[in-house]
């Protein structure tokens, strides 16, 4: 299914059947599952996979779909709601014996709570939104007297774009990595790990690059996080793909961050190291098929690296750059992967994320994979809209990126600009 | 002397804080702009006094376009 701006779309040629279900808007077409439903129903699908955007998250969607007696490829309902209330994941970790960061269990009431729990965690702090995701919402504060003006452009910001401005506080760590893990599990109970995918290289809390295995992590971290994550996915009954995100502070303790209850964008990397098909496997989790795999025979063969090529100016602080695309040329060759949404002629419009295409190289050794990436990136011409492929250049090239000295904050301090 | 706030990115008008005879100061959002998910404002190039808005809510501006303007 594709809205009225995806019509030319490669994706809605290449497919058997395709139905429109509304105008470009997000809220007219692709966030609007009455229209989803419809098409579902006139093109007599048993099962809707909704990718990693828009409703893939949204509980009440999945329950709409179950309730339509279409399967809905994903976890239960249930799981995506537990997960999607940032406070009630971080309770329901907790009794599950994950570590998350030190910080507020309830909805701050209001600033002079939040105050007091600051007081307890220690500055700086963040305010993160309770419903949040992508960065919106999340302020750091330095000192008590900056917190109660973020509190209130906090909630108004959380407000505006979930509909609640519950808030919730926790220790800032200064530049931790992000580390996330790969669950997965089928609807009888059986929940494995697929490993970590190191995800530091960001901006706007959104990542940039993604590999596996994580550079510099420890044994003993890498082991704790892994544990973690399938606890924390058995905790919750959590069926079919999903991510249990962590930040690792300096000296390789772990805190759980939230939960992604679908697909990731990155997932290409993992399946690069693992050799497994994710999808494939989602789809037979969903029919009600065992896990085909014991947590011994998923290892991880090889290094992958992801590079996200988003129509963005790095030049003017990642500012969105829509347009057409005048001209795509794509590298290929042993060890690339690529997984696009355009060519040459498409319209790259202002209504959906900017993300064009995801770049994957892999190889034997780290090495090998990064040696790859830089060339391929070297290969990608793309004009008619900026894009991040220079600046995803300096970044693999990098003494930093090599050693695996990454952090999250790197961007914002100003890391790898021209 | 007036001066034109253009807008620095393509886009959808997805609010207008400032209306006509507001004081802004250099910095502040004029209009706020949505493209491919993100909010982006527009901001008063210097101080000033709003003489216009040449937008409305949900209209597509182009780079460059014109979508205030400033006494």
């Amino acid at each position: 299914m594709y809205s009225e701006a995806d019509r030319g779309a490669p994706h809605v040629r290449d497919a058997d059947q395709a139905i429109e279900i509304g105008a470009a808007p997000a809220r007219e077409s692709y966030l609007n599952a009455e229209r989803i439903l419809e098409a579902a129903r006139q093109a007599r699908a048993d099962a809707i996979h909704p990718g990693y955007g828009f409703l893939s998250e949204s509980w009440r969607f999945a329950e709409a779909v179950q309730r339509a007696g279409i399967v809905f490829i994903g976890p239960r309902p249930d799981a995506i709601r537990k997960m999607g209330d940032k406070i009630e994941a971080r309770r329901l970790m907790t009794a599950a014996g994950v570590s998350v960061l030190p910080g507020s269990l309830d909805a701050l009431a209001d600033a002079a709570f939040a105050e007091a729990v600051a007081h307890e965690v220690g500055y700086p702090v963040i305010l993160k939104a309770a419903a949040g995701g992508g960065g919106i919402g999340m302020a750091r504060v330095a000192k008590p007297a900056d917190l109660a003006a973020a509190f209130a452009a906090a909630t108004r910001r959380a407000q505006a774009a979930f509909g609640t401005g519950d808030l919730y506080v926790e220790r800032y760590v200064e530049r931790p990595r992000h580390v996330e893990v790969q669950v997965f599990g089928d609807e009888r109970g059986a929940v494995v790990h697929m490993h970590e995918r190191e995800c530091s290289i960001q901006r706007r809390h959104q990542k940039l690059v993604e590999e596996s295995p994580a550079p510099r992590l420890s044994a003993a971290t890498k082991e704790g996080l892994t544990a973690a994550a399938v606890a924390g996915a058995r905790a919750i009954g959590y069926s079919n793909a999903g991510t249990m995100e962590f930040l690792v502070d300096e000296a390789g303790g772990f805190y759980f961050l939230e939960m992604n209850a679908r697909l990731q964008v990155e997932h290409p990397v993992t399946e690069e190291v693992t050799g497994l098909d994710l999808v494939v496997a989602q789809l037979r989790a969903a029919a009600g098929e065992a896990l085909p795999w014991q947590q011994s025979e998923i290892v991880q063969r090889r290094a992958a690296i992801e590079c996200r090529v988003y129509a963005e100016d790095p030049a003017k602080g990642f500012l969105p750059s829509p347009g057409t695309v005048q001209k795509l040329e794509l590298p290929s060759g042993e060890g690339i992967r690529i997984e696009s949404g355009v060519e040459t002629g498409s319209t790259v419009s202002v209504h959906y994320d900017p993300l064009l295409l995801k770049l994957v190289a892999h190889g034997a050794t780290r090495l090998q994979a990064i040696e790859r990436m830089i060339d391929a990136l070297d290969r990608t011409v793309i004009e008619g809209v900026r894009t991040t492929v220079p600046f995803l250049r300096r970044v693999v090239a990098s003494p930093e990126f090599r050693e695996g000295r990454v952090h999250t904050q790197m961007l914002e301090q100003g890391a790898f600009n021209a | 002397m007036p001066e034109e706030i253009k807008a620095h990115i393509t886009g959808v008008v997805f609010q207008i804080p400032a209306k006509p005879g507001d004081r802004v100061a250099a910095g502040d959002a004029v209009i706020v702009l949505e493209s491919m998910k993100m909010e982006i404002p527009v901001e008063a190039p210097r101080a000033g006094a709003v003489k216009e808005i040449k937008v409305q809510e949900g209209q597509t501006v182009q780079e460059g376009d014109v979508v205030a303007i400033l006494e």
